[in-house]
């Protein structure tokens, strides 16, 4: 409802700022870190703004837990604290938190100056938190752009290779395509409803008849945002900008955006009721599944393998939102979540490995790695597997909940399509395993010890893969919560 | 407003000490690697023994949830824990004796390569059986059971370079999935029909049936089901043949898992599920034929059995037998009881057995025994103790449990208590047959050649190899102190439970009783006990007056009599005629050949299942199936698929502007998708 | 006055040209153009709507998408610079090093 008029009654209280803390503090902690870049000496103290980022994540992190004690809404029902945001905003922070340890020695090996590249994934963070707790259109929209913008940037941070700023372009020139698309669905939804607002629109839409504006309004949203998760048919872009963009930041993009919209979109469709819903996301989620794993099968570049593995995941995950809300909400919210864990782990290692100028990136160039890095090796596998969706991973569950969603919503087209899937998908993340264990080793050469923090970056990622792998009740448990939260 | 008693950490503690010898142990000394191992162990059972302190504060059945763990729909299946007077009872058990026997293996297995892993897996066991013992739903317990299997796989194969402990190995594993594979269907069967697997919940379900008397319906599908699982994992026929191979595990192993705890799970499982067997007559009378048949069947074989231990595993599972009828006859509290009692005499005997051949420099053959008890008299006391217990000697722990178990069957069916009474005399015999010819007469041995070690271990060197050169000798105070406490507890262990009608109370039916008396069925099943329809606060005990407290001790009498005639019996056979068994083997030739053989049922199986499944697999499955369909197929689809692969790629061009025709033509279609879905 | 539709099909138009430049210009710097195009048809939208409903806000949406617009384009000109260092062209169709 026409924020104006409302601003013009009342200035923010104290406790809408609450409502956005981790947001404030991220963007304080990048600011901080524009500040200092010019004034700290980078040869000697890479690590210091990297820190200082790695402090705001944390403080973030804090936030959103204290703030998580007192929801509501904030800024003219601009904003929405509830378990949901929360869930949301947590596994953000963390995922940045985790990114920023992955990236200490990466800057360092890839002798890339720092600059501002902290304070851009705090930026990021700040769009994305705000999209999980956004329930205005153009809030989102802001919102989403904050986010694009930075990892537009980021893609493109090694400057001195040609892929780098290939995949910088593209990833811009696209993208800005679809959020287009993205603001063009808003504007037809403010025009089928006369407000901007998900509740109001929610109430507009169940009291009369649907007017055909608000389908294709959910049509274009829907292409905007599909191709932010990389859904097929718009997912074209995510193996040339996976290739090309720095490792970290690769584990970065392909988890904390994805989250975040995977957030919005399970506000328009569940909140909104989104009409039409089911057919959309069923091609969708058939063909994200199908064309990412096909895909996946011939690729000899690491990176561009798991992008392709990322397309599918949005697959499987789209398949929760087809399935009933109260089902369908909690087992897409654990998705993101394992999926994250795991994703930015293999990232992690593929950064490690990947050696100064990204070298190393291929499968040739993985053989023998069990025998180089035998603790490089067992996590890189940990993670494939929970991507395979062995049991006691996180992936397992995952695919395990939102298979049995699907099910109790009778989907047993598409279930059989993501089984059959999951099968297809084993065969190349295995064939990774098959070549780190089997295959000879091409270069002896000793690798690089793991610095300490990456070090840690794996053991959290690690550590909560078989958490979720084991223990999935307690955070399924809060998913549930947080549906009937955004469920009312 | 019930206490925390932090009950995950009883199963958790020796996890912990598991993976510490898991991972480092490589690295530590052996004072380490043992300081470790007990030190968990020892933490665990004293978590045990403070339950049990604060139990009486407790609202019975205790649970604790740890954390939520799988849930879909309205299916729940939480990592919680589940105390009531039966878990405590295991818990104490497992606790105790696991303690005790870990600190045997010090002693037992110092020499030996692969220490840490050794003290990893037996660590690892514990977590699991006390997951099992825990748990509070049939999955978690399933979860405990399989861990167990596996625990077991690997100690039993502990010596894995020798082929025979390898193929044991496999063979208790494969015998194990038959078995679980009954329990698996169970569980879904509870699953369709209950929707959980919860105990309190399965259990509420259940009790809101009624006896399935003249119908057999879905309880006694399940309780059969269940009994299936129970016999693989507890030995019973038709599926005991693993057990007697087991014995290729160091010994400690035989005694913990084989003899004590492990296999006393199966017992356990259906006490549990008590409530599901006492409304389906005919699944529990299945348990008590198979019980039945198997305490003969196994004590018959182990007459003629000449390896100590293999006497022994033929004796846990007649024991077992006994356990099994107990429960078939619907009394869980001496089932239970028998199960607690055999706990300390056969992890003594098993301990003493390792003691025996720890001394003897590895040789297992009784044949090549005798005339120990002079040289190691600590083995030889406590063994005897032992013995006299499992015979069931008067006032031994064994005797009352077993008095207990006869005397309910009696009143089942006289053929039980007929059977069980013959099985009793000769598991006098072949217990006693076991200790003249260990202990008794002279020493049959070669003293001066021990090059031929026949123990499991190969080329390794063992300790008692090594000192056999010095002559027989006792075994050292680490190993003989738990025999000490194993003997102890042997003796008085059976008087918690003295029944009426030798003048005790039976305090232990009484202390199960809530457990298996509160959800007693309306209905008298056709088969059980007057006693177990008793209104909730009355003991089987209060219920004398029905057949007379004098009929009960004469069968006390006779079984009393059966024991002493099967240690008369070994007696004369072994120690005044040593003479006569031969005469008596070959005036018998063919019966004690299939005796000696053991009924030829490992050839009969090899013959009717193993042979046909290996030829059918290689010609039908391998060469048909996996070469010509399955492989065939994949082959084809997985060419066609990465044919598909290889043209998709092309899709990705790498060029924006087709890249951007595909998000809009993606888009065009969402939009006239909707559009039409809209108008429509 | 003008009526709703005249202002939808204009900026549904020019959404559609923005598009269509997207496709078929090969100059980075014109395909950028066309999807400033493309926001300016869907501001032209908002307004459009401000005024059937209104509500003043659709108008105030349009300055936050020209603010969004704004900041776009100045990193699109960074990223459009540093492509051209390391390609020393401006040709989309030449951008091709990452595929299949």
């Amino acid at each position: 409802m026409s924020l104006a008029f409302q601003a013009s009654q009342a200035l923010p209280r104290g406790t809408d700022y609450l409502r956005i803390l981790p947001e404030l503090v991220l963007s304080i902690f990048g600011m901080i870190i524009m500040v200092l870049d010019p004034v700290v000496d980078q040869r000697r103290n890479q690590k210091a703004l990297g820190t200082l980022a790695l402090i705001g994540s944390l403080a973030a992190i804090a936030s959103t837990l204290w703030q998580a004690r007192a929801p509501g809404l904030a800024f003219w029902n601009m904003v929405q604290v509830d378990t949901f945001s929360v869930f949301f905003h947590f596994l953000i922070t963390t995922i940045t938190a985790v990114v920023i340890l992955t990236s200490y020695e990466y800057m360092e090996v890839q002798q890339i100056r720092v600059g501002e590249y902290y304070a851009l994934i705090l930026f990021g963070a700040v769009g994305m938190c705000l999209m999980s707790s956004a329930v205005e259109l153009v809030l989102i929209f802001i919102a989403l752009e904050i986010s694009s913008i930075s990892t537009y940037i980021l893609a493109g941070f090694r400057r001195r290779a040609a892929i780098s700023s290939e995949a910088s372009i593209k990833y811009f020139l696209l993208g800005s395509f679809a959020t287009a698309f993205f603001l063009y669905g808003v504007a037809l939804m403010f025009g089928a409803t006369g407000s901007t607002s998900i509740p109001t629109i929610e109430q507009h839409l169940r009291s009369g008849s649907i007017p055909v504006l608000a389908y294709v309004a959910i049509a274009l949203m829907f292409v905007g945002l599909g191709f932010k998760v990389a859904a097929a048919p718009f997912h074209v872009w995510t193996p040339d900008v996976y290739e090309g963009a720095p490792a970290p930041i690769v584990g970065f993009m392909s988890t904390a955006p994805k989250a975040a919209v995977f957030a919005v979109l399970l506000r328009i469709m569940f909140q909104i009721h989104a009409p039409g819903r089911l057919g959309l996301i069923w091609v969708a989620a058939a063909l994200s599944m199908t064309l990412g794993n096909i895909g996946a099968l011939v690729q000899q570049n690491v990176k561009r393998l798991l992008a392709y593995s990322s397309i599918a995941h949005a697959g499987y995950l789209l398949v929760a939102f087809a399935a009933l809300p109260q089902n369908g909400i909690p087992s897409a919210m654990f998705y993101t979540a394992s999926y994250a864990a795991m994703n930015i782990g293999a990232f992690a290692v593929v950064s490690h490995f990947g050696g100064a100028g990204e070298r190393y990136v291929t499968l040739e160039d993985y053989s023998g790695l069990g025998r180089r890095s035998p603790v490089l090796a067992a996590a890189l596998t940990l993670f494939l597997l929970s991507l395979i969706g062995i049991p006691i991973t996180a992936g397992f569950f995952a695919k395990f909940y939102v298979f049995s969603a699907a099910l109790q919503a009778n989907l047993v087209g598409l279930v059989i399509i993501g089984v059959i899937n999951s099968a297809v998908a084993a065969y190349y993340y295995l064939r990774v395993i098959v070549v780190v264990y089997m295959h000879d080793p091409r270069d002896e050469s000793v690798l690089p010890a793991v610095p300490l923090e990456l070090g840690a970056a794996l053991a959290i990622t690690a550590l909560t893969t078989i958490y979720l792998g084991l223990l999935p009740g307690r955070v399924l448990d809060y998913a549930s919560r947080s549906a009937g939260d955004l469920l009312h | 407003m019930t206490p925390d008693l932090h009950l995950w950490l009883i199963p958790v503690l020796p996890l912990i000490g598991a993976a510490i010898n898991g991972f480092v142990g490589r690295r530590l000394t052996r004072q380490a690697i043992v300081t470790v191992a007990i030190a968990f162990c020892g933490a665990s059972f004293a978590m045990a023994l403070y339950v049990a302190l604060r139990f009486s504060g407790l609202a019975i059945p205790h649970l604790e949830t740890l954390a939520p763990w799988i849930r879909a729909g309205s299916f729940q299946a939480d990592f919680a824990f589940y105390v009531d007077q039966l878990s405590l009872v295991m818990l104490l058990v497992v606790t105790g004796v696991g303690l005790l026997i870990h600190i045997y293996s010090i002693g037992y297995m110092w020499e030996e390569g692969g220490f840490y892993r050794f003290f990893c897996y037996l660590n690892l066991f514990m977590f699991f059986m006390l997951t099992l013992v825990l748990a509070s739903n049939y999955l978690l317990m399933f979860i405990g059971w399989e861990g167990v299997g596996l625990a077991s796989y690997l100690l039993i194969g502990f010596w894995f370079t020798k082929d025979s402990a390898a193929s044991a190995g496999k063979k208790a594993f494969i015998v194990n999935r038959i078995g679980d594979f009954g329990f698996l269907i169970a569980l879904f069967l509870m699953i369709k029909h209950f929707g959980t697997l919860n105990f309190d919940r399965v259990f509420q379900f259940a009790a809101s049936m009624s006896v399935e008397n003249a119908t057999a319906g879905l309880l006694t599908a399940i309780g059969l089901l269940l009994m299936v699982g129970a016999a693989g994992k507890s030995a019973q026929i038709p599926l005991y043949v693993w057990l007697p191979d087991a014995m290729e595990g160091p010994t400690p192993v035989s005694a913990l898992i084989h003899a004590a705890t492990m296999v006393t799970a199966g017992v356990y499982m259906i006490a549990r599920s008590h409530v599901i067997f006492e409304r389906a007559p005919t699944a529990l009378m299945v348990v008590a034929i198979i019980g039945t048949l198997t305490a003969l069947f196994a004590a018959t074989i182990g007459i003629a059995q000449t390896d100590i231990k293999k006497v022994l595993a033929y004796s846990t599972i007649s024991q077992l037998g006994y356990m099994f009828l107990a429960c078939g006859v619907a009394a869980f509290s001496a089932g239970i009881f028998h199960l607690m009692t055999h706990a300390f005499f056969k992890g003594l005997l098993f301990l003493a057995a390792g003691s025996v051949i720890h001394a003897v420099g590895g040789e297992q053959d009784m044949r090549k025994m005798g005339g120990l008890w002079r040289k190691i008299p600590w083995t030889w006391a406590t063994m005897l103790i032992a013995t006299c217990a499992i015979a069931g000697i008067p006032g031994l722990s064994g005797f009352f449990s077993k008095d207990e178990i006869l005397w309910r069957a009696y009143q089942a069916s006289w053929a039980y208590w007929l059977v069980g009474v013959v099985t009793a005399f000769l598991t006098s015999f072949y217990m006693f047959r076991l200790m003249y010819m260990t202990f008794a007469g002279e020493y049959r041995g070669v003293t001066s050649d021990h090059s031929i070690v026949q123990e499991q271990a190969p080329a390794r060197s063992r300790p008692s190899a090594a000192q056999a050169h010095h002559g027989i000798h006792e075994s050292p105070r680490v190993m003989l102190i738990p025999l000490a406490i194993l003997a102890f507890l042997s003796i008085v262990g059976g008087w918690i439970g003295v029944p009426g009608s030798l003048g005790g109370s039976n305090r232990f039916d009484r202390f199960l009783g809530p457990v298996f008396r509160a959800t007693a069925p309306a209905v008298k099943p056709q088969h059980a006990a007057p006693g177990e329809t008793a209104p909730p606060e009355q003991t089987t005990e209060g219920l004398e007056s029905h057949t007379g407290r004098g009929t009960e001790l004469a069968f006390t009498g006779i079984s009393v009599f059966a024991a002493l005639l099967g240690l008369y019996l070994a007696r004369l056979l072994y120690l005044r005629r040593p003479a006569l068994p031969e005469r008596i083997a070959a005036a018998l030739n063919g019966l004690y050949a299939a005796v000696a053989n053991k009924y030829y049922v490992d050839e009969l199986y090899a013959t009717l299942f193993v042979h046909p499944v290996v030829e059918g697999s290689k010609h039908i499955l391998w060469h048909g199936m996996d070469q010509g369909v399955i492989d065939a197929t994949l082959d084809n689809s997985a060419d066609a698929t990465r044919h598909v692969s290889d043209s998709l790629r092309h899709m990705q061009s790498g060029n924006l502007r087709s890249y951007a025709g595909w998000v809009a033509a993606g888009a065009a279609v969402v939009i006239a998708y909707m559009v039409w879905t809209g108008t429509r | 006055m003008v009526p709703l539709s005249y202002y939808l099909v204009l900026s549904g138009v020019l959404f559609a040209c923005g598009v269509t430049g997207f496709l078929i210009k090969r100059n980075i710097i014109t395909i950028f153009m066309s999807i400033e195009l493309m926001l300016n048809g869907v501001n032209l939208s908002f307004v459009a709507f401000a005024a059937h409903w209104h509500a003043l806000s659709g108008q105030i949406f349009v300055f936050f998408v020209m603010v969004v617009a704004a900041a776009e384009a100045a990193v699109g000109l960074a990223i459009i610079i540093a492509v051209y260092r390391t390609r020393e062209t401006l040709n989309v169709d030449q951008v091709n090093l990452l595929k299949l």
